[in-house]
């Protein structure tokens, strides 16, 4: 077990079982077809990403440095976060990028009955540590807890 | 974050519960990256990402309602990115059937509440709004509150403009209230380079590929290049603004860059050159070796790799004029040099209405046409947005498209070829 701090970005406590993503996440890529054809799984679209494509994504820890690719990446977290498909929670190793903030905020103030914490700024020791599969435990102080 | 006395009362709700929830998102995501202040818009026009009416994307129209229905949307005009269907492309019955009655349900309903919230007009729909056909174009230090990523960074890059990768919806969201936090790229610090890329090949470099392979390696960062001006010149021409625009949308996509520097040629590069530079900046050298490295790591996402292409698209994002007139040469010289008459796989180059309407003013419509390229307004990674795309052998010299669908990149000659003479 390793304990880990970071920032919170949107607050909440949660327990999740990790998938891991070591390099950028493209949001749209990941989501939309998922989204689009009703993948109740919420498969990861995204053909470039080695490590997630293919894996569900619904109601995981997403654990992944920051968010890459096309800026309605925000909207479309926000999308799934309105239609109850969103991950259980995103921890970044970075500085939370401006397009996942966008997603997390506009879940945070514009979607009722939804609790998706947000911690960035975990560091590489985070990302380099935490694999699939593992538990991950966000504290209400923000602490993530991370158990083989 | 400091808010002056209005902000504070908007915030507090003094003007309704909506703009209040509005401002709160604003507040909320400049506090995310520690922004001190919110900075008055100064563009004359706004650009949404938002354009498509996916049934998918239903929370995004019920949140434009509650806009509407709080009558709080703003005085500030606004384009958007292109329409996702035009009957002029090509589509199988199926792909017809699916578009009209699966996905994009929504689009007309959509396109009425865009035109309450503020469209420009009708013809606004395009990626490129900052083409002088369209006449969404920033001037310089203009402070936006745009998403499209491509018209982000050209904006920012080429006109010197200062706008964040905001996301879609906050694009909106920021243009009502009249202000966005002020933070990234908005600062001075935000918009020096921490990265110096070096072009040493031996020709000049694809703009897609070069754009592909700086994204992926420097990510949101600020890339300064060197070299480059040794293939595109001193002067933002048009030839040169066009092969930013598609550099540019290549490094947003396959990265996250919002912002880069092309020593001598961009505004902002030429004003300062190296001072740009932030100490310890790391180094990226990019030659012919390091571009066939990035573009035969692109993964072939056909059933069949060997497939016979059944389309081509080009122009994502749109076209330009210049792009558009030099293409017509381009295909019209090497179908004769292949001895044939027209295109051998239907492709479909897309532009800016706007653009297409001052395109078929010139004599280069006609001969387009008669190569049996057809053109289109349409976006498309819209258009491929579906699993009956993904079976289907598209080619495409856009990173962007490639990125984002299972459409195959190629170097703009391989296109030409494919298209005039056969083949992959």
């Amino acid at each position: 077990m390793k304990k880990f701090k970071g920032r919170i970005v949107t607050p909440g406590t949660v327990s999740a079982e990790a998938v891991v993503s070591t390099e950028g996440f493209n949001t749209l890529a990941s989501f939309q077809m998922a989204l689009q054809f009703g993948d109740k799984q919420v498969k990861c679209g995204d053909q470039n990403n080695a490590d997630l494509y293919g894996k569900p994504l619904i109601n995981k820890a997403l654990c992944l440095p920051q968010t890459i690719g096309s800026t309605t990446g925000g909207l479309v977290l926000y999308c799934a976060c309105a239609m109850k498909k969103n991950p259980a929670c995103m921890l970044f190793a970075n500085h939370i990028d401006s397009l996942a903030a966008a997603g997390a905020v506009l879940a945070d103030v514009w979607v009722e009955d939804i609790t998706m914490p947000v911690i960035d700024c975990l560091g590489d020791e985070f990302i380099n540590y935490v694999k699939d599969g593992m538990k991950i435990t966000i504290e209400e102080d923000g602490t993530v807890v991370v158990e083989d | 974050m400091i808010l002056t006395a209005e902000q504070q009362a908007i915030l507090n709700g003094e003007k309704g519960e909506t703009m209040a929830k509005v401002m709160k998102t604003l507040v909320m995501y400049g506090d995310a990256f520690e922004a001190e202040k919110l900075v008055p818009i100064t563009s004359k026009y706004n650009h949404l990402v938002t354009s498509f009416g996916l049934k998918v994307m239903s929370p995004v129209y019920d949140l434009m309602q509650q806009i509407l229905d709080a009558d709080v949307a703003s005085g500030q005009k606004f384009s958007v990115d292109p329409r996702p269907l035009d009957s002029n492309v090509p589509a199988s019955f199926l792909q017809k059937f699916v578009f009209k009655n699966f996905m994009y349900t929504k689009q007309d309903f959509y396109e009425k509440q865009l035109h309450k919230l503020g469209l420009i007009d009708e013809n606004a729909f395009t990626c490129a709004c900052y083409m002088d056909e369209v006449g969404n174009k920033p001037k310089k230090g203009d402070v936006l509150s745009w998403a499209e990523s491509s018209a982000v960074v050209y904006a920012n890059s080429v006109l010197g403009a200062r706008c964040n990768r905001n996301s879609g919806i906050l694009d909106i969201m920021g243009s009502i209230v009249g202000y966005v936090p002020y933070f990234g790229l908005l600062t001075d610090e935000g918009r020096k380079a921490t990265w110096v890329v070096k072009i040493e090949t031996t020709k000049k470099p694809e703009a897609q590929l070069l754009g592909s392979a700086i994204g992926m390696k420097v990510m949101e960062d600020v890339p300064y290049v060197v070299g480059l001006d040794k293939w595109l010149g001193t002067e933002l021409n048009d030839a040169a603004c066009t092969y930013l625009k598609d550099f540019g949308a290549a490094t947003a996509s396959n990265g996250a860059v919002g912002l880069y520097h092309i020593e001598n040629l961009t505004p902002e590069a030429k004003e300062s050159g190296k001072d740009l530079i932030v100490e310890g900046a790391k180094e990226y050298i990019i030659d012919d070796a390091e571009l066939e490295r990035v573009k035969a790591n692109y993964p072939v996402m056909w059933k069949n790799p060997d497939a016979k292409p059944k389309l081509c698209f080009m122009g994502c994002p749109h076209m330009s004029l210049e792009q558009l007139k030099t293409w017509t040469d381009k295909v019209e010289a090497a179908l004769k040099e292949n001895g044939n008459k027209k295109v051998l796989i239907p492709t479909v180059f897309t532009a800016a209405p706007k653009v297409l309407e001052a395109f078929n003013k010139t004599e280069y419509a006609a001969r387009l046409k008669a190569t049996g390229v057809i053109t289109s307004y349409i976006c498309p990674l819209m258009y491929m947005n579906n699993p009956l795309c993904k079976t289907m052998p598209v080619i495409t010299s856009s990173n962007k498209l490639r990125t984002y669908t299972s459409a195959r990149y190629y170097t703009d000659d391989e296109i030409l070829t494919a298209i005039t003479k056969g083949g992959k």
